[in-house]
């Protein structure tokens, strides 16, 4: 392997990235407590910085570094610049919640870093490896992050099971990723799509590893049946880490799966095209109907989630470019609607109390008729109803799989949507119908108040004109391909 | 001037603006509503006057790239058949403003602006000639509806308003489903370009049932029209007059603008259980509405039975029965628009909707029981009442279909004179039922002006209904000539 020093620049974001936060780890040893705002600034400034080189070193062209490991093309710069805001959006949300927790501490932030260095590289490998270490780097910080409030007891359960499941899942993964190995000879992305077309494609050891990597990707997708770890964590875990984990790393597992399986294993699309449907039915099956009997708010949104990966499935199984723009479309809206929905529980937690069980939004239209709607647009979202750009999301995916024949997936689909549609509507019930059960008003941090407020009417904004997001993910997908 | 889209978004921009001024400010609220209504109501009357009553092709046109990705546009037009129910639409919306007036306590702005808003969603999908911009319209007007039962609605609103949501919800997802087949096969999302894509009869079938689940919701059609009772009798009194008056409409609506031009051969091979749903609604729901007994139920199931009487119309395929159903269904507007809104007035005053809580009415309140005696005429198809022309020309349609057709549909003149006089005689007339009754006032200028400006509609339409019928002509003979060209031909067999 030649080192080129060409090669440093596609790789300048995760290098500034990776400087920076060792920065930040150093230099928050020697912070006071109340000077712990200067590692808050600077985390910001890092992505602040990262988005602006990112952004002036955009390829529309893919490049490739390091001897074909890491690409940076067009869908690859898009994603990151994703990226950067919902880590912004992120840590602006969790700051009140995780000064009154104790959790305000430098770890914090450069955990959150690291995670992104990890989600960085998932979206830029173009190699077994790489992409593997990329996924191992997110998922390590973020068993960390979730072990972070180390005197409660849910939080540390759901890091162990996390942990325990996580290294499960990574096992397949690597496994699976082995055997294609063995029955292709090579690693690379590119050169794996290149020797597909003279493989037999019944080779016991390659479906053997086909089936382990997806039993893998499905793992960190969250799709059933490998979905038993996302309610726990996410209810486990501090809301604000939960807020992390339910946002940032769908645009990163999106990028993983474009890589790995359309990329890579495009070619035997005729044997996973099956394996993903009946994971998207099962996923949007139990996801929306478990989901109805959840009474904790992070449990709900955890089942809403399985629900809307099923969803995300349909748009990759059409294995076609309007299949892979659907998909990029649905997950770039579902971290928006996420984002909203993590953002409204932290915004009605305070010290010693966690808003997360579905009574505490009772009235909420009583206490804060701004609020109550910003709500009513994510829930109205998330329902896949118009004029909010969850619809749009919907009818993507939907359209591709018709498309690709599978008709009746879709017919399924959209009966399964009927039923998240009544979870989703309780929330609207509970907000507008019902009486206050907690009068306390509700006492937010100003940026944490404006940014949520865009986020949500954002929500309403692009249902109305949804063209231009179509159009961003459409060329990032098309540069790509 | 881009009319239609003004007659859109006027409302919804007021509606926007009474949300900002907020409920602490009632005044203020109420009158920007009524201010947003009426002139949203005005920009409408232009469509009329200006209307080309030779033209067979849509009017107003207007179309703008919306959404390049799926080739959807931003296409508005009216033509004959959708331009009196904007019409209906906006004139029924001031009068609702004005019935929620004093009654409405909580959440004034709130209130007011979930009716503006909807008054503009509702009149999108009337104007909207694009499968998405349709369906967005169509979606859209759940929420505000929902938020009006279950904020302003009866005891069971939780209940009503989640069943009302999910059940339409189901049926217009289908229709997604039909749309995006249609889109995929005729790549664009354009309605009329869909009425001249040629389809075989198994997709004309599946398309026609998709298409179905949705309407048949809507209109509500035996059997799946439980929601609507649920619906009617927890809604406050606005949420009523506009789920009678127009979102029914919306239903049967959608039958004539897609499910007849698009899947011609599929109407035809259903036309028969069609034919026989309509028939079950009229004469089994008619006497399901005998024997209720709370008014609103009762109106709720009448309303049902009326609109039997419109698909029955629909599915005759003739001009007498499409335009007889036409005007049964802004007939309809106006008479259950009405008969909700005397329950309304009645119910502000006793707080009961129950039939055995009131009698004689009447000798406390002379002019409101007269105005309910000539609204309930009116709903049992009293001649000289707006309510008499389209049932009259929908059994004279049928007669030239089937004889029995016509038979059981006339039937409902006794069941509807039935239900709806009797209801009349045991509420108004007799001797003062209780002390509620005995300390009942007789109606205020304000809501004297809403029944009035609805028993001068009722009327007209009854003794000259020319001006109803001439705009429609054109466009129902247009509709008729084209479902009676088979879009399959000889591959017409399954």
């Amino acid at each position: 392997m030649n080192f080129a020093l060409t090669d440093l620049l596609p790789v300048l974001p995760e290098i500034f990235v990776l400087g920076m936060l060792c920065f930040i780890l150093i230099l928050d040893l020697f912070l006071a407590d109340d000077l712990r705002f200067i590692s808050y600034g600077l985390t910001l400034l890092t992505l602040v910085g990262a988005a602006l080189i990112t952004a002036s070193t955009f390829s529309h062209m893919p490049v490739l570094a390091f001897s074909n490991m890491f690409v940076d093309d067009a869908l690859a710069d898009t994603l990151k610049l994703m990226l950067y805001g919902v880590v912004a959006t992120v840590l602006i949300y969790a700051r009140g919640y995780i000064q009154l927790r104790g959790l305000y501490r430098g770890e914090f932030f450069v955990l959150m870093l690291f995670a992104m260095l990890g989600m960085m590289v998932m979206i830029s490998g173009s190699h077994f490896l790489t992409l593997y270490l990329g996924l191992e780097l997110l998922s390590l910080s973020l068993y960390a992050l979730v072990a972070l409030q180390r005197d409660s007891r849910v939080a540390t359960e759901a890091a162990m099971k996390y942990f325990v499941l996580g290294a499960i899942a990574s096992g397949m993964l690597l496994y699976g990723l082995s055997m294609i190995y063995g029955a292709t000879g090579t690693l690379s992305i590119a050169q794996l799509a290149a020797t597909l077309p003279n493989v037999d494609h019944l080779d016991t050891v390659l479906v053997f590893g086909l089936v382990f990597t997806i039993a893998g990707l499905a793992f960190k997708l969250g799709v059933v049946p490998f979905h038993m770890w996302i309610p726990d964590v996410y209810h486990g875990a501090p809301t604000a880490v939960t807020l992390f984990i339910g946002s940032a790393p769908k645009l990163a597992a999106f990028a993983f799966v474009m890589r790995l399986l359309i990329d890579g294993l495009g070619g035997l699309a005729l044997d996973w095209q099956p394996m993903l449907a009946l994971m998207a039915i099962l996923s949007m099956a139990i996801g929306n109907i478990t989901a109805i009997a959840q009474t904790n708010m992070k449990r709900m949104l955890a089942y809403s989630t399985i629900s809307h990966m099923g969803f995300l499935l349909l748009g990759f199984l059409a294995a076609s470019p309007n299949g892979y723009n659907a998909a990029m479309f649905y997950v770039v809206v579902y971290v928006l609607m996420s984002l909203g929905g993590f953002g409204m529980i932290l915004l009605l937690s305070r010290a010693g109390f966690e808003a997360d069980q579905l009574d505490d939004f009772k009235g909420l239209n009583r206490r804060s008729p701004w609020y109550a709607f910003l709500m009513l647009l994510l829930m109205v979202s998330m329902a896949g109803i118009p004029p909010t750009v969850g619809f749009y999301a919907k009818l993507s995916v939907l359209q591709a799989a018709v498309q690709a024949g599978y008709l009746w997936l879709v017919v399924a689909a959209v009966l399964m949507s009927v039923i998240g549609a009544y979870y989703y509507l309780r929330i609207v019930k509970l907000m507008y119908f019902d009486e206050p059960l907690d009068a306390a008003p509700i006492q937010v941090n100003p940026d944490m108040s404006v940014l949520l407020s865009v986020n949500a009417l954002a929500v309403l904004a692009l249902g109305i004109l949804p063209q231009p997001l179509m159009a961003l993910c459409a060329s990032a997908i098309k540069n790509m391909l | 001037m881009p009319l239609l889209s003004l007659v859109i978004w006027l409302p919804i921009l007021f509606g926007v603006a009474v949300l900002l001024v907020g409920d602490r400010n009632a005044f203020a609220a109420r009158w920007m509503a009524f201010i947003g209504a009426l002139l949203s109501f005005l920009v409408t009357i232009p469509l009329y006057t200006q209307f080309d009553l030779a033209g067979a092709g849509m009017q107003f046109v207007e179309m703008r790239p919306w959404i390049e990705n799926f080739k959807v546009n931003y296409h508005l037009g009216v033509d004959g058949i959708s331009l009196l129910f904007i019409l209906l639409t906006s004139f029924t919306n001031v009068l609702v403003v004005i019935a929620g007036w004093k009654v409405i306590e909580k959440n004034v702005a709130q209130y007011m602006a979930a009716f503006l808003i909807m008054a503009g969603l509702m009149n999108g999908v009337f104007a909207a000639l694009d499968g998405i911009l349709f369906y967005v319209f169509w979606e859209a007007m759940l929420i505000p509806m929902f938020i009006v039962i279950g904020v302003w609605g009866g005891a069971r609103r939780v209940y009503a308003s989640i069943k009302f949501f999910l059940y339409t919800l189901l049926g217009s997802l289908l229709m997604l489903v039909a749309f995006i087949y249609l889109y995929l096969q005729s790549g664009s999302f354009d309605i009329q370009q869909w009425h001249q894509f040629p389809l075989n009869m198994r997709e004309q079938v599946l398309i026609f049932l998709a298409l179905f689940s949705a309407f048949a919701v809507k209109v509500p059609m035996w059997p799946v029209h439980t929601w609507l009772p649920d619906a009617h009798v927890e809604a406050p009194t606005g949420g009523s007059v506009v789920l009678a008056a127009i979102m029914l409409k919306l239903g049967a609506y959608g039958f004539l603008r897609f499910s007849l031009p698009i899947a011609p051969d599929g109407s035809h091979e259903l036309a028969g259980f069609m034919i026989t749903l309509s028939l079950i609604a009229v004469v089994y729901i008619g006497l399901v509405a005998l024997v209720q007994t709370d008014m609103k139920k009762l109106i709720a199931y009448s309303s049902i039975s009326h609109m039997g009487f419109v698909t029955l119309g629909f599915f005759i395929f003739n001009a007498l029965g499409v335009e007889g159903a036409l005007v049964q269904m802004i007939s309809h507007g106006f008479i259950s628009g009405a008969m909700f809104l005397c329950v309304g007035v009645m119910y502000d005053r006793v707080h009961s909707r129950n039939i055995a809580d009131y009698g004689g009415v009447a000798n406390k309140m002379p002019m409101f029981a007269a105005f309910f005696v000539l609204f309930a005429m009116a709903n049992s198809g009293l001649p000289a009442t707006s309510g008499f022309v389209g049932e009259f020309m929908v059994i004279m349609g049928a007669i030239k279909v089937n004889f029995w057709y016509a038979f059981l549909a006339a039937s409902t003149l006794i069941f509807g004179a039935a239900y709806t006089l009797w209801m009349v005689k045991r509420v108004v007339f007799g001797a003062v039922g209780n002390d509620h009754v005995e300390h009942m006032q007789d109606i205020s200028a304000r809501e004297f002006l809403v029944l009035a400006t609805l028993a001068v509609a009722v009327l007209a339409m009854g003794v000259y209904p020319k001006p109803f019928t001439e705009v429609m002509h054109v466009s129902v003979n247009n509709l008729l000539a084209h479902v009676a060209v088979s879009k399959c031909g000889a591959a017409c067999a399954w």
